[in-house]
């Protein structure tokens, strides 16, 4: 059985790309076969963040049109034999991606053998968005601890209730899990910033997952090499529980927690 | 910070006011999302309507479509300026 995950989140920049690079990298070092499509066409970043850049030949609108086969576009990933990208393509914009074009590119994976297919979802809720969500069957909806992108979420999870496949078939929507990103302790516990009960309240839905901000994700990106793969990173190690937890074990959430500061730091300086 | 700043009042906590903020918008949001599409057309021409009558304010008219079993019932109430009574049709 292929399982289709979508990482969507409505507003840009919450952590998207990222999310659905750990992700898949995260399920390729578990054994699964496991292929990573960009839905973000005319607007590509999945290769830069998967460090396969300059290997994109065909993408996967060339796949779509039938002007190359899927096994030519499928790019396959350095470090994990098992781990295939399908670039979104440059040059085209959002309409050159059909219904069917990607149900047929999602079924011919399917036969494929893939175990997961992670779809990452462009912002917004346009026909990109749409489509990356239409054929999940469950959902990650990233979601920064701030107000807009809160709002949006919530907005994105009504649509996979009631846009998707699922949500049509009356299936009850796409299932979604919460990943909390860019989540800083020392400011939620100042008051400055949303907790992980405040989102959790908002929207209703238990959070799976809380990414600390860390100067890592950046230094990651730089590289092209995904944050999990950073060992001693926090949002790595964090990525690897989420990813845990999204296959039904059961981890408690950790670095949810400012440092301690002694009497004499919080006195005299910080 | 040092021990001055300690003493003084912590920063305000915005964080609060960003979640009740949040609370209102999504339930807002969440009763309007499995609406028709033409309420919102409906609510202007109505108050237009209205508005040719009474001096009503903008946000004078409810417009909500209940289900009632396998019914849906679309609920309208308009406040008037004056008496502050409710008119539903």
């Amino acid at each position: 059985m292929t399982e289709t995950i979508v990482v969507t989140s409505g507003k840009g920049g919450v952590g998207k790309t990222t999310t659905s690079a750990s992700l898949a990298t995260g399920l390729a070092a578990q054994g699964k076969k496991v292929a990573v499509i960009d839905f973000d066409v005319g607007l590509r970043n999945l290769d830069l963040i998967m460090g396969c850049e300059r290997r994109v030949v065909y993408d996967f609108v060339n796949v779509i049109h039938q002007e190359a086969t899927l096994k030519q576009a499928l790019i396959r990933d350095k470090r994990h034999e098992n781990l295939f990208v399908l670039a979104a393509s440059q040059t085209r914009d959002k309409d050159a991606l059909t219904q069917e074009g990607v149900q047929r590119v999602l079924e011919e994976l399917g036969k494929e053998g893939f175990d997961y297919i992670v779809c990452d979802s462009p912002a917004g809720i346009e026909k990109g968005a749409s489509l990356a969500m239409y054929f999940a069957d469950r959902a990650l909806v990233v979601v920064n601890p701030e107000v807009s992108s809160v709002r949006d979420s919530d907005r994105i999870l009504g649509l996979l209730a009631s846009k998707t496949r699922k949500g049509e078939s009356g299936q009850g929507g796409v299932p979604a899990h919460l990943l909390l990103t860019r989540y800083n302790p020392v400011r939620v516990e100042s008051g400055q910033m949303l907790g992980i009960k405040d989102v959790e309240e908002v929207l209703g839905l238990p959070v799976i997952g809380v990414i600390p901000e860390h100067e890592s994700v950046l230094m990651a990106s730089n590289q092209g090499v995904p944050v999990i793969l950073d060992e001693g990173s926090l949002a790595g190690q964090a990525y690897v529980d989420a990813i845990a937890r999204l296959l039904g074990e059961s981890r408690p959430m950790r670095f949810i927690d400012a440092p301690k500061k002694g009497l004499f730091k919080r006195m005299f300086g910080s | 910070m040092g021990i001055l700043d300690f003493l003084k009042s912590r920063p305000k906590n915005t964080a609060t006011i960003a979640k009740e903020r949040l609370r209102i918008i999504v339930a807002q949001e969440r009763s309007s999302r499995n609406t028709p599409d033409y309420l919102p057309m409906l609510r202007t021409e109505l108050l237009a309507v209205i508005r040719k009558y009474v001096h009503v304010d903008l946000d004078a008219i409810n417009i909500q479509v209940e289900r009632d079993g396998e019914h849906e019932v679309l609920e309208l109430s308009v406040a008037l300026p004056e008496h502050k009574t409710d008119t539903t049709a």
